[in-house]
Order: structure tokens, then C-alpha cells, then sequence
């Protein structure tokens, strides 16, 4: 494992002084040393999308504003550099994005920008007619890019004074020289895409590039592209300055599968592509990936393994990084090709349930959860109300029944170091929970109870009920019973009542009816 | 025939697939006339969910299944809907090929008894010609089908769809004259289809021309070979579902359920509330008196109608449809698809007009009533058990006219249909 301590000025990624000049030309024209290096940075979220963060920085020690024009473009695109001899441009800073970060969930970009297209320069304290120069590089600018840059006029430029100071090296801070303007409306697509991509020394064909590919890249929650050009100190004392040129890409995938949680990543899933060897051009070319959340590999795994780790101060934070080096070919393994994968490992959860039995046992649920940070977790469980007997209702049974609290009890990590001695003397309030551990006490809190309102029978009616119920089923009986006993026959129509009474005379005194 | 039974067939599909698709599906298996805490379909999820889990389904008092069932669903619950329609689809052509197959033996036994010159000469209109019951088994597959209440139970993927087709293909069998080893998955669900055993007996006796005769030895032969069968073919679906399960938890919660009645959600039956409503000192006493009722009527039907056991069969549907413990819609429409076979006896029936009026109107009052109860708040539990009183009263007396005109009929047939008084003018029928 090999550590390495780096201090950064101001964004990402460690910064090598190196120049790795290719050729070597017999000339008398000094050869201007240039530098180009890619990265990427790929930082899991904690709502399982996932922020892919390219750079591509080229140096060029060289000076724009001589005399002598520029001829000969190595690994510095052309058209840039046409533009800023032509306009005397001291900063250039360009950004194309289409969506909207979202800070709470995501956190912090590493590089900012605003939805739509953002332009602002510094030219040089040379320059005469500000506003016309403007004009001229914003429409410039459109077709460099293909995007509709020239919309940019005295309606929606400004002159920003305190902020937006330079980032590069200058002490000109007198901002009629800055010039700020804003497209809201600009929409980023693959017309804008390819151009920035032509900017880059190898192209989209070797190295990180080739995983730009459209068709994925604008299938994101985030998408921004930017280009900055900025004269940088070269060494410690600034004696010499070079021109440099940074093309940065930020994307943010997010996963759209609800009920699966968290998956996995892999540069393949992200890009539709996977990466075979580093820009040859490239002095470096590495990827990042932020594992400062899970040092110890317990939440997400990455395959394949490697025993490189960086860590770097990022945005007032010191995180930590695994470090691929596409430069060496051991990276690549033996299939010579490199497809990242990262993936959640789920944790087992524990559920204890034990149905209830009427008149016997409740219900009991104990589940054991991981709660995500600032994330909201819904328990839901279905019931039935339940008809009881009418002995089994309290005397006031149109208040309701009460369902007791349910409870939750954490180990919640404390700021302050615990107590683990408890045979200490402490107040009484202080030592109610044994302290196991320093870094984490125990917490349990419970919830409202619940107030169901169940139906009623009508306790007034038992007597009336078992009767009815019973007449039903003497209904039923009877019909059933005289269908089976009995039979049919047919009815002889009775005498009447004073023939009746001779009848029985009659049979009393043994003579034949009437 | 098979031509419109396969029509009629794909209409019923058709109405189940509709009803499965729209928002009442939902709708309809929350309602207590449709499902009881026997046959809901929620329960037999619950069930599989706590096997899952790895805790026994039958640990709570949620399910009350037999494990049969569990295991059936732990394969098809993906396919839960194809599964009831088809238990529909069984149902209904076991219930045609019996009772076609039952018609082909009136009409033989009604030769027989023409040629022997049995019938008065004036009942002649009584008998039934071949032309007339051509579409009977047709109508008793639509009786079921297309009944709304089985419609009800299918989409509500209430169980009581596969019992009622293991019932159908009970009758069947019995009908083709081999029913000893189908009895059993009958009972094996719910204790009641006991009854229909003595039925079944009585039928195949007569196919076998072995006279009811309590003092010869063939009868005695052949009722001992039946429940060595019948016993035996228990003994098999028990010890499976023991051996399915691991334990014989299943035997309190299936049919010590059935037959203790803990739980008193309400449905259509007459037990909730009787037992709602109970003295804690009588509970016992009611209860016993309440499951005897189901099946004391065994022995007295049997007797009387020991020459028409098809009839019998229908007659014990009926009595355990109306007197179980938890009945539901399901079980009626398992009866009422049986009306069709006894269309003949129309003329005698005297309650139809205002038993079928009293059932639909209460068909159409439970829903109304419950939501007053329930959600509305402004009645009480009362209404809705009036409803239920007056459902069972109807049920009751539909059932109970039907034997009425049936013994008419059979008495007219011996002594002939118009009949005289002793001075020659008409007579009047009275049972005595």
C-alpha cells in the first residue's frame, strides 16, 4: 500500500510537474514543453446514483500574446489557441449543462456549474473595445462549440465586481476587462459533445475519452461539460508560466429500478464501454474512485482489487481513494481490458415474527435494520378489524381499543467519548444505560399509541339474537321435518262444528257417523 | 354440444379475465360475503410469506388452510389467476359430463317404468322427453359459470373456487359409478363434505343394483368396502399434508377452526353473530347444537330419498351451504347451478316469485348495509345480521320447495296427477 500525501491549491487531483516532452527536435526554435494528463473520478452517492467526474488537463509552455504567432499545435487544440492570441483572452471559462445538481443528495460537485451555458473571460488589460471583442469571441465561441453562443449580447452580459476573480495567475482585477453572461435556455446534445471531444489529443479513440459516448452520457440526472483556460505558475516562484487548458466532463447516473436498493456499477453498465489502454499521449491517466465512506470495504466491494490508495484534500475534506493507473498494463489484467465494478454488499437484515393467536398471544415484529444517513424508512403493516365477542368489549367499547407504542432502540455514535466505567461516580441521569463501548450510547424511543376504533355489536340484544338465529334454524328444521314425515294426502274437507259434536255422540254410543 | 359449452367457456374466461384487470378486483376480495377467514386469498399470501420466513403458517391465526393448498400455491402463486379460472372451468364441465350422464339414466329408468306400465295414465304430461332435457347440462354449466356470485369468488381468488371444483369432480365420479377415491380431497379441505359420502353410497348401491336393504349381507358388503375405502383415502390426504407440513398443527387450526368458530368476522352465515351475542355458559352447547344441525340431516334425507340420490346430493349441498360456519357466496353458486336438472318441477313450486325476489334484494342490501355499519356509521350491526337472517330464510325455503315439488312429483307419477275426492270434485294435497 503505498500512501501518498498530497496538498492541493484549489480542486481535485494531484498535480505532476512532470512534462514528457516525446520528441526531441534538433532546432533553434526551443521546443515548447506540453503536458497532457486525463483522470476520473468516480464517487458513490449515497442514494445509489453515482458521479463520474472526468478531466483532461493539457500544459503548454508558451506565450500567446508575442509577437511571433504560434504555428506549430502539439497536444493544445488550434482553434483554442487561435482564439486566444486572436481576442487577447487572459481566462477563458465555458460550461455546457443540462440538469440540476442536487446538493443535499448528491453533496458537492467538484466542479460547479449553473444549467444552461455559462461564459465568462478575463481578457487582457491590452484590449481596447471590450464589448466588441466580446461580441466577436462569443460568436466564435458558437461555432467552435456548435452552440448557439451568439444569443449572447449586452442583454445578458454583465460585469461582475467581487466575484468570479481570476483563477489563474494576473493581478489585473480591474473587471471591465471581465465579462460574465448566462443562457439558461441552452440545452446540451451531442452536436455539443463532439466538438469538445475533437478538443482532446487523442480524440475520443485511446484513453479515457472513449468512454464518452452519447447516447449514455445525456441518459443522466446530471450532465456538464466545460472547457477553462488559465495561465498557471509553472514552479514555486512563478519565474516561468505556461497556459493551461482544462476540458471537464461531470456526470451523475442514477439507477431506476425501485425495490432493488442499491446493485452495483460497473464502467460497462455507466458507459457502454470499457477501457483498453491509456492515451498514449497522456503523461498520466488514472481513475479515482472515492472510497472515503466505506474505508473498510464494508458496504461496497470494487473488483478488481488494487492496492493503490491516494487520499487528497477535496473541498475542506480529506478523503481517500483507490487509484487505477492506466499508464501500467498490469492494470489492464489479462483480458487487456478494464471494466470497474462496484458493488453494494447487502446487509442481512434480522426479522423475528411471531403471529398471534386469538385470545392467546399478540402479534410481535423485531426487525434488525441498517438506516441509511438523512433518508426516510416506512414500516407498513395490513390488518383486518376483528369482530370480538360481546363479553370481550370494555365498558366503553366506542372509545376504541389502544395499540401500544412500538419501539426503537439504537447504539447511536456519540461525539464525545463515553464513560465505560460505571461503578464511577455519576449523577443518577447519567448512568440509567450500561456504556459498553466509548464511541456510541444507547438510545430507545417510542411512538405514539395507536387508537383503532372497532365495530360493535349491539350489546343490548343477546336474548333477541339466540332467538332469532334459533327461529331461522327451526325454520329450516321444520320445513325439512314435515317434508320428511309426513305425506301426501289428499284432504277430505271437515263437517261442520254441530255435525262434529254428533259425530262424537254418535261414536260414544256406538252407531256409524253421519 | 361442445361447441357452445367451448362458447360458453370462453365467454366465462373472458368476464373473470375483464374483472381481473379493473380496479374492482380489489375491491371485491375485501368483501366478507365473498371471502371468509377460511378461503381469503390474502391469507394463503400471509401463509406463504410466514413459510418463507421460515415460522410455520399455522402458528398464528391467520391462516387456516390445509397444507395441501400451501404447497399447491408455493408453485402457482405467480399464476394464481389462471388457477381459479380454471378451477372454474373444471367445475363446470364436471358438472355437465355428471349431468348429462345423470339424464341418459332418468330417461332409461323412465322407459323401464313406462314399459312396465308404473305411471297412471294421466301423469303422462309429467314425463320428461329427451327434447326437453337436451340443453340441461348446458344450462347447469351456465348456472355456474355465469352465476355473479361465482364471478365474485373467482375474482376475489377466493379457495372456495377449488373446493367446489374438487366437489364437482366428487359428483362426477360418483355419477361415472367410481367415487371411493375421490371423496377424501373433498374433505380434506373443510369437514362438511362428509355428508356426501352417504349420497354417494346410496348412488353407487343403486348403479350396482344392490337393493337398500339393512338385513341382506351384499348391502353390508358393499357399505364396508366404501368406507374402507373412504377411510383409507382420509387417512392418505391427512398423512400427506403431515407429511408435507413436518407436524399436525395444521389439525387445530384447519379443523378445529371449522368446527370451534373462534372467529367471528361477519359473512353471510348464521354464526357470527349468534356467537357474538353468545352467554359465555352456553357457548359449548350452541355450538355442538349448531355443527350437529349440519349433519343430522344425513340420516333422514338418506331414508327418504334413498331412490334419488342425485337429489340427495343436492339437498346436502344445500344444507351444508346454508348451515356451515363460514359460508360464502361461492358455496351457494355451487348449489343453484344445480336448479337447471330439476327445471321439470316448476309447476309444483309455490314460494319462487318471492324466494327469488327476498335473494335478490338481500344480494343487493349487504353491501348497503355493511357501509352503513361500517363506514357510514348511522346503522348497526343489526341491519346487516337482518340481512342475513332473511338470506337463510330465503335459502331455506327455496331449498325446502324444491323438495316439496320434488316429493309431489313423485307422488303424482304413483298415483296419478289429477286426483278426486271421495264425492269427485278436485282434491287438494296436504301433507299429513
Amino acid at each position: 500500500m503505498r500512501w501518498e500525501e498530497t496538498v492541493v491549491e484549489e480542486a481535485t487531483a494531484d498535480k505532476e510537474d512532470t512534462s514528457a516532452p516525446e520528441t526531441v527536435v534538433q532546432s533553434s526554435v526551443p521546443q515548447p514543453k506540453d503536458d497532457f494528463q486525463e483522470e476520473l473520478v468516480i464517487r458513490p452517492l449515497h442514494s445509489g446514483d453515482i458521479y463520474a467526474s472526468f478531466q483532461f488537463r493539457t500544459l503548454w509552455e508558451t506565450d500567446f500574446m508575442r509577437g511571433n504567432k504560434v504555428s506549430h499545435y502539439r497536444l493544445f487544440p488550434k482553434s483554442l489557441g487561435q482564439v486566444i492570441s486572436k481576442f487577447s483572452v487572459r481566462e477563458l471559462h465555458i460550461s455546457f449543462t443540462q440538469g440540476y445538481w442536487r446538493t443535499m443528495q448528491w453533496g458537492q460537485p467538484f466542479l460547479p456549474s449553473p444549467p444552461g451555458a455559462e461564459l465568462w473571460v478575463w481578457f487582457q488589460d491590452s484590449v481596447t473595445d471590450v464589448d466588441g471583442t466580446w461580441k466577436e469571441l462569443t460568436n466564435v465561441l458558437s461555432g467552435i462549440f456548435c452552440a448557439s453562443l451568439n444569443f449572447i449580447d449586452s442583454t445578458n452580459t454583465v460585469q461582475p465586481s467581487a466575484s468570479f476573480k481570476p483563477l489563474g495567475i494576473g493581478n489585473v482585477t480591474d473587471h471591465r476587462f471581465l465579462r460574465y453572461a448566462t443562457l439558461p435556455r441552452e440545452i446540451v446534445c451531442t452536436e455539443n459533445l463532439t466538438p469538445w471531444k475533437k478538443l482532446l489529443p487523442c480524440g475520443s479513440k485511446a484513453g479515457l475519452a472513449v468512454l464518452l459516448k452519447s447516447e449514455k452520457l445525456f441518459h443522466s440526472s446530471f450532465h456538464s461539460q466545460a472547457v477553462h483556460i488559465r495561465p498557471v505558475c509553472q514552479d514555486w516562484q512563478c519565474k516561468t508560466t505556461s497556459w493551461e487548458l482544462r476540458q471537464t466532463l461531470n456526470v451523475v447516473f442514477d439507477l431506476h429500478t425501485p425495490g432493488q436498493g442499491k446493485l452495483e456499477w460497473s464502467l460497462f453498465k455507466m458507459f457502454s464501454r470499457t477501457l483498453t489502454e491509456a492515451c498514449p499521449l497522456a503523461s498520466s491517466s488514472k481513475i479515482y474512485i472515492d472510497i472515503t465512506d466505506d474505508p473498510q470495504g464494508e458496504q461496497f466491494e470494487v473488483s478488481p482489487a488494487t492496492h493503490l490508495l491516494s487520499q487528497a484534500m477535496v473541498l475542506g475534506d480529506r478523503r481517500t481513494f483507490s487509484v487505477y493507473d492506466l499508464t501500467q498494463q498490469i492494470t489492464f489484467g489479462t483480458v487487456r481490458s478494464l471494466n470497474l465494478l462496484i458493488r453494494w454488499k447487502s446487509s442481512e437484515g434480522y426479522i423475528h415474527y411471531q403471529p398471534s393467536k386469538d385470545r392467546v398471544r399478540p402479534h410481535l415484529l423485531e426487525m434488525l435494520v441498517q438506516l441509511p444517513p438523512n433518508s426516510v424508512t416506512e414500516v407498513t403493516v395490513q390488518f383486518e378489524r376483528a369482530l370480538l365477542k360481546w363479553t370481550e368489549y370494555t365498558p366503553d367499547p366506542n372509545h376504541g381499543f389502544y395499540v401500544g407504542s412500538s419501539v426503537i432502540s439504537s447504539l447511536v455514535p456519540s461525539i464525545v467519548a463515553m464513560d465505560t466505567n460505571s461503578t464511577r461516580e455519576q449523577p443518577l441521569f447519567s448512568s440509567f444505560f450500561p456504556c459498553k463501548e466509548e464511541s456510541s450510547y444507547f438510545m430507545r424511543v417510542y411512538t405514539e399509541p395507536l387508537l383503532v376504533n372497532l365495530p360493535t355489536p349491539d350489546f343490548s340484544m343477546p336474548y333477541n339474537v339466540i332467538c332469532l338465529t334459533c327461529t331461522v334454524v327451526a325454520v329450516g328444521y321444520g320445513s325439512l321435518y314435515n317434508l320428511l314425515t309426513r305425506s301426501f294426502q289428499i284432504e277430505e274437507p271437515s263437517p261442520g262444528l254441530a255435525k262434529r259434536i254428533a259425530n262424537i255422540i254418535r261414536k260414544m254410543r256406538g252407531v256409524p257417523p253421519l | 354440444m361442445a361447441a357452445p359449452l367451448t362458447l360458453l367457456l370462453l365467454v366465462a374466461v373472458t368476464v373473470r379475465a375483464a374483472l381481473y384487470r379493473s380496479s374492482l378486483a380489489d375491491l371485491i376480495s375485501e368483501r366478507v360475503e365473498v371471502v371468509s377467514p377460511l378461503t381469503a386469498w390474502k391469507r394463503v399470501v400471509e401463509g406463504l410469506a410466514l413459510l418463507d420466513l421460515g415460522v410455520s403458517p399455522y402458528s398464528g391465526d391467520v391462516f387456516h388452510e390445509t397444507p395441501l393448498i400451501i404447497y399447491l400455491f408455493h408453485f402457482l402463486v405467480d399464476y394464481a389467476e389462471i388457477t381459479f379460472m380454471l378451477a372454474d372451468v373444471i367445475t363446470a364441465v364436471a358438472l355437465y359430463l355428471s349431468v348429462k350422464d345423470y339424464n341418459k339414466q332418468v330417461f332409461r329408468k323412465q322407459k323401464y317404468a313406462l314399459e312396465a306400465d308404473r305411471y297412471p295414465l294421466d301423469c303422462l304430461e309429467l314425463i320428461r322427453s329427451p327434447k326437453e332435457m337436451q340443453y340441461i347440462p348446458l344450462k347447469v354449466a351456465m348456472f355456474y359459470l355465469l352465476n355473479p356470485f361465482t364471478i365474485l369468488s373467482c375474482v376475489a381468488k377466493s379457495t372456495c373456487g377449488l373446493n367446489n371444483a374438487v366437489i364437482a369432480l366428487f359428483v362426477l365420479s360418483t355419477i361415472k359409478g367410481n367415487s371411493r377415491t375421490h371423496s377424501s380431497p373433498a374433505e380434506g379441505n373443510s369437514i362438511y363434505p362428509l355428508t356426501l359420502c352417504a349420497a354417494a353410497l346410496l348412488y353407487l348401491l343403486q348403479r350396482q343394483y344392490i337393493p337398500v336393504n339393512l338385513r341382506r349381507f351384499s348391502f353390508w358388503w358393499f357399505v364396508a368396502q366404501y368406507a374402507f375405502m373412504y377411510l383409507g383415502s382420509l387417512f392418505v390426504i391427512v398423512g400427506l399434508s403431515f407429511f408435507l407440513l413436518g407436524s399436525w398443527d395444521f389439525l387445530p387450526s384447519v379443523y378445529g377452526f371449522i368446527l370451534s368458530v373462534p372467529d367471528l368476522t361477519p359473512n353471510i352465515g348464521l354464526f357470527w353473530y349468534f356467537f357474538a351475542e353468545m352467554f359465555e355458559h352456553f357457548r359449548l352447547f350452541f355450538l355442538c347444537v349448531f355443527q350437529i344441525n349440519v349433519f343430522f340431516y344425513t340420516v333422514p334425507l338418506s331414508i327418504k330419498l334413498k331412490e334419488h340420490p342425485v337429489f340427495l346430493i343436492f339437498m346436502q349441498l344445500a344444507v351444508i351451504s346454508i348451515f356451515k360456519s363460514y359460508p360464502t357466496v361461492g358455496d351457494i353458486a355451487l348449489y343453484m347451478a344445480f336448479l337447471p336438472v330439476w327445471s321439470h318441477l316448476h309447476r309444483f313450486l309455490r314460494n319462487i316469485f318471492l324466494v327469488s325476489c327476498v335473494l335478490l334484494a338481500c344480494s343487493a342490501l349487504f353491501p348497503v348495509l355493511w357501509h352503513l355499519w361500517i363506514y357510514a356509521g348511522s346503522a348497526n350491526s343489526n341491519f346487516y345480521y337482518a340481512i342475513t337472517l332473511l338470506f337463510n330464510v330465503a335459502q331455506i325455503l327455496l331449498v325446502s320447495d324444491y323438495f316439496y315439488a320434488f316429493l309431489r312429483r313423485e307422488h303424482h307419477l304413483s298415483h296419478g296427477l289429477y286426483l278426486k275426492r271421495k264425492d269427485g270434485s278436485e282434491a287438494t294435497l296436504v301433507l299429513k
